[in-house]
């Protein structure tokens, strides 16, 4: 029951802020939605007891993916009007795509009440009580623990490429010096001056 | 196993890691001045990586699950792969000393480092997730190289395309493992091609042909060679020397491995694709190259070339064919280093490179010695007896003749005459042409060294290596069937 619940929370919100992300007519709000739509998806993969997935969604989507878009989004100077100059020019083949996605549907909902795949017939069935993060984990962190260490050398390559690329000194550039900001004593910056009536200060 | 094994039997990549590491910290901490220093180091790290080829390494089997595979066709690939990534490295501090304007930056050896560690991984390869991470790590770590003189404007193009051509590749490769994935059921080789031996499905069939396009790519075989002559082009000319040599022998080695050791039994299939992309390397590689005016780009279509007989060997799908694929690229990247170390010396009275052709005019007046041993270099790739590259081009169409493909290696040689005809052009040019101005004077004995050597192997003394260079290879190629 309160999965069901559940369920019908989650996919009521997904469907609404979908739907809202393609109508609202100012972008920052249509990210927004979207960010509300991938928690409302990862919420129904933890349903299925699919919680890596989840998990990736909301870190990886949401996390670094739809935060990027907000990010892009509010730097740049979109014509918003320009944007929607060409909808009709667009709208058949919107119209193609939206009708091939909605035969797809059909098909998937076939071949789902067909039955076709049998889980159980899977080269490497996994213990149903295993969660599959330590599934997963197991497998990252033994059998291919080789591959997880050299897709470590590549993310480090990644890293020293973009340094080697876009990094250059800038002599003239006014950067803070933490150091020197602590290191500061009172007495380097303070001077008390007895000063005299009538005469002023000089500084 | 024990763990303490397996990391024995990968102690040349360990070597090369944490040398990479150290350097990389070396490099962060002491900046441009500490160029020269990590350069050498790196070359002492490559060789101390080849030192320990000769542990378990080279004869270790399966580690890690069956992900990787230390035998003798790994070791000698490797080896070939840390001598012309260590050539590639000494070679380059003179080069950005005259021309980028900023002097060597310390993290070029350390990525050609972290390049040769994928590459050894790719030769290694027993599965399709270590051959995918290995090949990515050297590409990438490549496309990097290729625009590293970032303040030219051809080098970063030349990065950037390689870099797009290159993820589309991989996205080609990586469909094909999916497929053969999802049709075998495992990404093992070894189960792989127990799939490949049995009914084979029109799925396997599909599997097969995207692999071995994702592999042409990065052999630069036709008809996936179009990045080449650019990339080569605009990269910096030590970074092409590296491109021409190292990662041809991984991706080589690495496409060997898959056929024979994955696909072995479905020799029939893939023999027509390698066929096609050895024929219409061999051929286009000569034929375009005729028109080029600048020397690098006639060098990457030599590549290409090259390629295509390399590619002969492999179709004979026979211990044999691969024994001769390996004498090939043995032979070929001392000619190509060979090659480059050359164009190296092609500089001007204010040492800025030149790269055209016809400033190549009468260098057998300006500098005699270099002439000799580009025209040496020059007759060796076009295959003309008395040199080395002859043993070469022999050994591959022996193995083709031997398999019984005789129509491939009739139009094969027949090919190789029309691309005799540019290399000869460059001879010609420089033996017979009027002196254009003479190139600034050869002030690194490295580099002289370095010609010398390669010069010497090619020279018909090389033939007194082919009983140590054939009972090596043949070794190599035992462990593949």
């Amino acid at each position: 029951m309160i999965q069901a619940i559940a369920f019908y929370l989650f996919a009521i919100v997904v469907l609404l802020s979908a739907a809202c992300t393609i109508s609202s007519r100012n972008p920052v709000h249509s990210v927004l939605w979207l960010i509300l739509a991938f928690f409302n998806a990862a919420g129904l993969m933890v349903l299925v007891g699919a919680e890596f997935i989840a998990m990736l969604l909301v870190i990886v989507y949401v996390g670094a993916v739809a935060v990027l878009f907000l990010f892009v989004v509010m730097m740049l100077d979109i014509d918003f009007a320009e944007l929607r100059a060409g909808f009709v020019r667009y709208f058949w083949i919107g119209l193609a795509l939206s009708l091939a996605l909605v035969c797809e549907i059909f098909i998937a909902i076939g071949a789902w009440s067909a039955g076709g795949i049998d889980f159980a017939r899977r080269a490497a069935p996994i213990d149903a009580a295993t969660p599959n993060i330590e599934a997963i984990g197991t497998l990252l962190y033994s059998r291919y623990l080789f591959l997880f260490e050299l897709a470590g050398l590549v993310l480090l390559v990644a890293m020293i490429g973009a340094i080697v690329l876009t990094f250059r000194r800038r002599p003239d550039s006014r950067h803070q010096r933490v150091h020197d900001q602590i290191s500061r004593r009172s007495k380097d910056a303070v001077r008390n001056v007895n000063a005299p009536v009538g005469k002023g200060v000089e500084l | 196993m024990s763990y303490a094994q397996q990391m024995m039997m990968i102690l040349p990549e360990i070597v090369l890691a944490v040398g990479a590491l150290v350097l990389m910290l070396v490099s962060a901490w002491g900046g441009h001045s500490s160029a020269r220093g990590v350069s050498w180091t790196a070359v002492a790290v490559l060789i101390g990586a080849g030192v320990a080829l000769l542990g378990p390494a080279s004869h270790g089997g399966e580690a890690f699950y069956g992900l990787y595979r230390a035998d003798a066709f790994g070791a000698f690939a490797k080896l070939l792969i840390y001598i012309a990534a260590a050539v590639s490295i000494m070679v380059a501090p003179r080069f950005f000393a005259t021309t980028s304007g900023d002097n060597l930056r310390p993290e070029y050896p350390v990525l050609i480092l972290l390049s040769a560690i994928g590459m050894s991984v790719m030769v290694s390869a027993s599965d399709l997730l270590t051959l995918y991470v290995g090949l990515e790590l050297q590409s990438l770590a490549a496309y990097v190289l290729a625009s590293f003189m970032r303040q030219d404007t051809r080098s970063a193009e030349a990065g950037l395309k390689y870099f797009v051509l290159g993820a589309l590749a991989s996205g080609i490769l990586l469909y094909g493992i999916s497929l053969v994935y999802g049709f075998t059921g495992s990404t093992l080789f070894d189960v792989i091609a127990q799939a490949y031996a049995g009914d084979r499905s029109l799925g396997l069939l599909f599997g097969l042909v995207f692999v071995f396009a994702g592999l042409a790519f990065k052999i630069s075989a036709v008809p996936f060679h179009m990045w080449t002559p650019d990339v080569y082009e605009g990269a910096p000319t030590p970074v092409t020397t590296f491109f021409a040599s190292a990662p041809k022998v991984a991706a080589m080695g690495l496409a060997v491995r898959v056929a024979i050791e994955a696909m072995g039994p479905a020799v029939d299939q893939w023999r027509q694709i390698v066929i096609f992309a050895a024929l219409a390397s061999i051929i286009l590689g000569a034929v375009a190259a005729i028109g080029q005016t600048n020397i690098k780009r006639l060098l990457a279509y030599s590549s290409i070339n090259n390629v295509g007989f390399a590619l002969v060997g492999l179709a004979a799908g026979t211990q044999a064919g691969v024994s001769s694929v390996l004498v090939y690229m043995a032979i070929y990247i001392v000619m190509t280093l060979g090659s480059f170390l050359i164009v190296l010396q092609m500089r001007d009275a204010d040492g800025m490179p030149v790269e055209t052709i016809d400033s190549l005019s009468g260098m057998s007046r300006t500098r005699p010695w270099l002439a000799a041993a580009l025209a040496m270099f020059m007759f060796s790739l076009a295959g003309i007896p008395p040199l080395f590259g002859f043993y070469a081009k022999f050994a591959v169409f022996s193995a083709a003749v031997e398999s019984g493909l005789f129509a491939l290696a009739a139009v094969g040689i027949a090919a190789s005459v029309i691309g005799a005809y540019y290399y000869l052009r460059v001879v010609k040019t420089m033996f017979f042409d009027e002196p254009a101005p003479a190139f600034a004077p050869m002030d690194s004995k490295v580099e002289g060294g370095l010609i010398a050597i390669t010069a010497l192997v090619i020279s018909p003394l090389g033939y007194l290596l082919i009983p140590a260079l054939l009972s090596a290879t043949n070794m190599a190629a035992r462990a593949l069937f």
